[in-house]
């Protein structure tokens, strides 16, 4: 999979976890399977359109979403409790944004977060890409960012900005 | 000082709400999506807005564009994923006051409103 996709995913987990958990994330070798060979009972799901298509899937076990989305939202989080998918959806969100705003030279749009809960489960992706996981380690345990995306075509330069007072 | 808080992710609005309470702000309306948010606004009339960008809906931009249409000096800060110059541009455009970039620390969130309501307050 092309870098200029890789590349910002990987940096936009770990600045996203670091801002909004207070979590350092240790990336593992990314590798090319077929399937999730891990344990997932709780997927972020965002889709990309434009010059670039796709999705990301943040791949968790019960007991590390329940783990980071606490962090995330600074109270106790239980997979029980009304906000957890929020919570999730809303994580995936952000690491699909900051990659986006890094994907240089192509002009992508994301889908709203989808949140898949279930012991297990699979996510099937609509699409024949190639897939890429993405190990990731923190200190509430592990998870996995698999992406399947491909660049459909160049657009023109983009900038970005980090905020701007208007 | 009544703050709207436009957004739908509670889960966010629930990080904001805790940024605002921390700096003294306890009267806050909050909305889940632009419809909802510009039926609250006429009610309520607050006296700042923090509105994210991609809802159900009704998007923030166009929620952004519906309230300038009545009233020119409500302070609207954009609080949202989307960093992209052009996306900066277009709500700069629809005259937002400010604009933050999440992933945002409690820090950061807290410094642009309490700016956004001194540039308001100082140009009222």
């Amino acid at each position: 999979m092309d870098v200029r996709l890789i590349n910002p995913i990987i940096s936009s987990i770990c600045n996203t976890l670091e801002t909004m958990c207070a979590t350092k994330v240790t990336i593992g070798k990314p590798r090319l399977i077929g399937t999730n060979d891990g344990s997932t009972d709780v997927s972020g799901v965002i889709e990309f359109s434009g010059d670039a298509a796709g999705s990301l899937v943040l791949h968790f076990t019960f007991d590390v979403a329940s783990a980071i989305a606490s962090k995330f939202a600074g109270c106790e989080i239980t997979t029980e409790h009304e906000d957890f998918s929020d919570a999730i959806g809303e994580l995936a969100n952000m690491v699909a944004g900051a990659a986006k705003s890094q994907f240089e030279g192509l002009n992508v749009s994301k889908s709203l977060p989808n949140v898949v809960v279930g012991k297990d489960h699979n996510v099937s992706c609509s699409k024949g890409e190639k897939r890429v996981f993405i190990p990731c380690d923190t200190d509430s345990g592990s998870f996995l960012v698999e992406v399947g995306m491909e660049i459909l075509r160049a657009s023109e330069s983009k900038q970005t900005v980090g905020a701007v007072g208007a | 000082m009544k703050i709207m808080l436009v957004d739908d992710s509670r889960t966010i609005r629930n990080i904001q709400k805790n940024v605002l309470k921390q700096l003294g702000y306890e009267d806050i309306v909050e909305a889940e999506d632009g419809v909802i948010a510009l039926t609250k606004f006429a009610e309520t009339s607050p006296d700042l807005c923090l509105v994210d960008w991609n809802m159900p809906k009704m998007d923030g931009i166009t929620l952004i564009r519906k309230i300038r249409e009545t009233n020119k000096t409500v302070p609207l800060i954009m609080c949202t994923t989307e960093s992209e110059k052009t996306r900066v541009l277009e709500a700069i455009k629809a005259s937002v006051n400010n604009y933050i970039v999440k992933p945002f620390t409690v820090e950061s969130l807290g410094e642009k409103i309490n700016q956004t309501l001194s540039k308001a307050g100082a140009s009222a």
